[in-house]
């Protein structure tokens, strides 16, 4: 099963590998350098090297037929110029040591002839660079062949190898710094037009639905063109669903108007109770589906304003005022009483105005709706947090078993079946209640024989 | 008198487990732990002030052996002698025991402070700077021209040969190291070393082991003239031996080092270390300067400066070590200075 | 009371004339935007009840227009669209109050009812049988200087028996004023609201009289 990794960052994988090819140069350069660098001093000193060993080599003549060597002072002294290494040279004449260290071994390997062979080895608990010089003598038309060995140590050469190695770390390491951190400016310069784009589109309302004009490079037009191209289709089809949702609850509810109204006046004239009784039935049908169309069509509004809530700091009294005085007339029509219960102090909830308003007016139309005549209903609001805006009525209650399935859509109680009803209605309150990240209650009423359903809202 | 620092040499007991010879040992306990073993090859008489100086900052025992230049590398090269610290004038013996890996590296506040020419390896490390200075009785040169070059002095003794017939003093470079080092480097820097050095032999040259014998023989009268006598004892001399004059050479004066060095075989490196130091630091001790008659190491005055050259440490030194080379330049010499 | 109807549907207007007629009410029909201001100029109504979707234009530029010229007479929207993306807009506008199609002509008479209440009523509201004066607005009847409030059904109760006093009312009659097609109630339950209304009356000279067989009357007590 593939899995989406965690979010990737273009920025820091942009950084990243710029940093890493800096990384990369950066040490390509330390190591070039200190090849070149130290060959070169290596060179120079395996020159020095030959032409010390060259000037002794020089220096040995015959005498008498002995072969002798006087070691000139330069040879040696040019050796002590640059650094203070230790120095070792041998002479020797057909395999005899002449003069010199006795002990100190002739580099060896292949070389072309007269050409001074160079070698590294330890010696005397030190690593010695040596050369070897030959030269052929002939002493009484006697051929002989004269080898000198010169050795130094290679502390100077460490020495200017450890400095090197220092600059070129040096260099090295500003380079990468100096690499990164404008990588990290390129980085940042390159995709600030994203940013900007994601910031524009970002800073939009829900219902913000025009083109993006940003400034974009060409890199990102695609994108944008394409984002435009959805926003629009989008916005077609919002635009065609909300016409066609407005279109729809018109060409049906003015002819349900018409035959509710038409049906009213022929119940009033009409006298034969089974004719009274066909009518009603024919009312409370009409009734019965433009109620179900309109909560069905509310229920549609929440679940899409629920995705993108248009939230503002809302008193939640007069959510409950607000709902009271549009609904008092129905309750009026019953006689039924509405007190309202605040508390002293101002209570504040961060949410959609719109959606709140329609869950606290579901409840108590459903509140007015199942309370009988003549009784009494209860809007409550308890501070918390969090708060509870609760309406408690005197109706005939919730029947225990229902009240966990009663918000599931287009359930309805037990006992109702003798009142119009969609079962919707508690589904959107539920709906809104969680959008806000709060909950729905519904309970029996503690004073009477009625229930109390409580949206339950943050506050603060 | 030829060769008299021998009979000096055979009178000092020498401890029965050395076969090198020593010419003097002295003990200086100190009043705390820790035993610093010098092997030097400067007099007793020179050195007891830095001593005594030493301990009064340093509770440490001290033993002072002295021995030739040749001594000293015998028993440092050849025996493995136990020493902590090893003091000669000799450079290129010096040099030879860094360079072949005799020599322990050392460094610290105060040899940091060294000129780069007073130190090689941070092994060798020099403490005074000793020009060789011609010595002269000066009752004998009141009628005579006081040679102020090379040239003026195989002039002078080709003009009055009768005069300074068998009363010419210089080194016995056979013996004396640094007579060998002032030989050397002679040799080195002017062309009329060797016609000096023939002119010499005509006129009968003794031979010395030491500067103060040769101080002494001016003093006295025995020679008119010495050549290449370390500067310092003549200068030192002065003030307690009339009738001496001290010359520096107008064409060039060589400046030996005198260095110290903690070998291999070190016991005690640390209170070597200690004493590196103090020497190191001897230019800010005037008193000391003074009683010694040692010359600090004074930066500025390691440079070439005209007829100053000093004699540089390094591989140049191991040159004239060489025993080929050596010899051949004993032979030359001998054959000069002895013309019987 | 009069009422202009701003319905472009031919057939629901018909219908609601006719219902609102039986509660001896006059409607003024405009079947578009042109008429309705036509009419409003001419006349001076009680109440405009506005539909939104017109064939000349939206109810609301009615509505904004109708504010802008400072006419206090109140609107209701008859409004067939969804309660909750349209609430707010009519409310900002200026209407008084609306009402979702299809409706029951009993909530429309309450809102309408409560609307004018809102706004103060006029004089004609108050009418006057036997020394009694019955304020329809208010829901308060007064005699000798001496008030009594009157609930929602027992005030709509009084109002049948005021239009025709000396009439008799049949129990049916009576119920479909009090109630609603959705309560299941027995002719019976009139008796109660008869009941309370005339212990309300008390000792005035009106009278609610049951004729045995038929219904009910208000006379003038002997």
């Amino acid at each position: 099963m593939s899995r989406a990794g965690p979010p990737v960052s273009i920025r820091r994988r942009l950084v990243v590998q710029l940093a890493l090819v800096a990384a990369l140069l950066s040490v390509a350069f330390f190591f070039s350098l200190r090849v070149v660098a130290e060959g070169a001093t290596e060179a120079t000193q395996d020159n020095i090297l030959a032409a010390s060993a060259t000037s002794i080599a020089d220096a040995v003549y015959t005498d008498a037929g002995v072969v002798r060597v006087e070691i000139p002072y330069s040879a040696l002294s040019m050796l002590g110029t640059v650094s203070e290494d230790r120095v070792f040279y041998r002479v020797i004449v057909n395999g005899e040591t002449l003069t010199g260290y006795d002990d100190l071994p002739v580099p060896e390997g292949r070389r072309s002839r007269n050409q001074p062979l160079f070698a590294t080895y330890g010696y005397r608990d030190d690593t010695f660079r040596a050369v070897v010089v030959s030269r052929a003598l002939s002493v009484a038309n006697q051929p002989r062949r004269v080898q000198v060995v010169v050795a130094q140590t290679r502390l100077g050469l460490a020495a200017i190898s450890s400095r090197i190695t220092t600059t070129a770390t040096a260099i090295g390491v500003a380079f990468f710094l100096t690499a990164t951190a404008l990588s990290t400016l390129a980085a940042q310069n390159a995709l600030s037009p994203l940013s900007r784009l994601a910031e524009a589109v970002a800073r939009r309302g829900p219902k913000d639905l025009r083109p993006v004009t940003a400034e974009t490079p060409t890199e990102l037009a695609p994108l944008v063109g394409g984002l435009n191209g959805f926003i629009a289709r989008l916005s077609a089809a919002l635009t065609r669903s909300e016409d066609l949702i407005v279109e729809a609850a018109h060409r049906v509810r003015t002819p349900l108007a018409t035959v509710r109204t038409q049906a009213e006046v022929m119940h009033l004239q009409m006298e034969k109770p089974h004719n009274r009784q066909a009518l009603r039935q024919m009312i409370r049908a009409v009734d019965e589906s433009s109620r179900s169309a309109g909560q069905l069509l509310d229920h549609a509004m929440v679940t899409l304003r629920s995705d993108q809530l248009e939230t503002e700091e809302i008193d939640p009294g007069d959510l409950l005022r607000d709902a009271i005085s549009r609904l008092s007339p129905t309750a009026d029509l019953k006689d039924i009483a509405i007190t309202l219960d605040l508390p002293q102090e101002a209570l504040r909830v961060q949410g959609d105005p719109i959606l709140l308003q329609n869950a606290v007016r579901n409840i108590l139309d459903n509140a007015i709706k199942y309370s009988p005549a003549d009784t009494e209903i209860t809007v409550r609001l308890v501070p918390g947090p969090p708060c509870r805006l609760q309406v408690c009525d005197q109706g005939r209650g919730f029947a225990a078993e229902d009240i966990a399935r009663l918000p599931d859509r287009f359930s309805r109680g037990t006992n109702v079946d003798d009142v119009i009803g969609s079962g919707l209605g508690l589904t959107i309150v539920r709906d809104v209640a969680q959008a806000h990240g709060g909950a729905l209650e519904i309970g029996a009423n503690p004073e009477g024989g009625g229930a109390c359903v409580s949206l339950v809202l943050p506050s603060y | 008198m030829r060769l008299a620092c021998l009979a000096l040499l055979l009178s000092v007991a020498a401890s029965l487990a050395l076969a090198f010879e020593l010419e003097e040992s002295r003990s200086y306990p100190g009043t705390g732990p820790g035993h610093l073993r010098i092997l030097s090859t400067a007099d007793v008489d020179v050195f007891e002030p830095i001593i005594h100086a030493f301990q009064a900052r340093h509770a440490v025992s001290i033993t002072y052996d002295v021995a030739s230049s040749a001594q000293v590398m015998i028993a440092l090269y050849d025996e493995g002698a136990e020493y902590d610290l090893a003091i000669s004038s000799a450079m290129d013996l010096q040099t030879k025991l860094a360079n072949d890996g005799l020599a322990q590296t050392y460094s610290s506040d105060a040899t940091a402070l060294l000129p780069p020419w007073a130190k090689w390896r941070d092994q060798i490390f020099a403490f005074t700077q000793e020009p060789a200075v011609l010595v002269l009785n000066a009752a004998a040169f009141e009628a005579l021209a006081v040679p102020t070059n090379r040239e003026g002095l195989i002039a002078l003794l080709r003009d009055h040969p009768e005069a300074f017939d068998g009363r010419i003093g210089t080194y016995d470079v056979r013996v004396s190291g640094a007579g060998y080092l002032f030989a050397t480097q002679d040799s080195r820097n002017t062309e009329s070393f060797w016609r000096m050095t023939e002119v010499m032999g005509r006129l009968n040259t003794q031979l010395f082991c030491c500067s103060s014998d040769m101080i002494d023989a001016v003093a006295s009268g025995r020679l008119l003239l010495a050549y290449n006598v370390l500067g310092s004892y003549a200068r030192a001399r002065l003030a307690d031996t009339p009738g001496v004059l001290v010359v520096e050479m107008d064409d060039f004066v060589s400046v030996m080092l005198r260095t110290a060095l903690i070998p291999q075989t070190a016991k005690a490196p640390e209170a070597a270390g200690l004493m590196i130091d103090f020497l190191a630091n001897m230019r800010l001790r005037p008193e000391l300067v003074a009683q010694t008659g040692l010359p600090p190491v004074v930066s500025a005055s390691g440079e070439d400066k005209g007829v100053i050259r000093p004699i540089r440490l390094g591989p140049g030194l191991l040159v004239f070590l060489d025993r080929m080379r050596r010899d051949t330049f004993l032979r030359s010499w001998v054959s000069s200075i002895k013309q019987d | 009371m009069r009422f202009l109807l701003v319905e472009d549907n031919a057939d629901l207007a018909r219908a609601l004339t006719g219902r609102f007629a039986v509660e001896g009410h006059v409607v003024d029909h405009a079947t578009c935007l042109g008429d309705a201001e036509l009419a409003t100029r001419t006349v001076a109504y009680d109440m405009i009840l506005l539909d939104i979707m017109l064939p000349d234009g939206d109810g609301r530029e009615f509505l904004r227009r109708h504010r802008a010229q400072d006419d206090p007479t109140p609107v209701i929207v008859l409004t067939a669209r969804s309660e909750v993306s349209d609430r707010v807009g009519l409310l900002d506008l200026g209407a008084d109050d609306y009402i979702t199609k299809p409706f029951d002509f009993a909530e429309l008479e309450a809102r309408a009812r409560a609307v004018m209440r809102r706004l103060g009523g006029s004089a004609d509201n108050k009418k006057e049988f036997a020394g009694l004066i019955f304020d329809s607005n208010a829901g308060t009847i007064t005699t000798g200087g001496r008030s009594e409030r009157l609930r929602n059904r027992e005030m709509r109760l009084l109002e049948v028996f005021f239009a025709a006093p000396g009439q008799i009312f049949s129990k049916s009659h009576l119920m479909d004023r009090l109630f609603s097609f959705s309560d299941d109630v027995s002719e019976n339950a009139i008796e109660v609201y008869v009941g309370r209304l005339r212990r309300k009356l008390g000792e005035t000279q009106a009278h609610i009289e049951t004729v045995r067989g038929l219904g009910y009357r208000m006379v003038k007590r002997e």
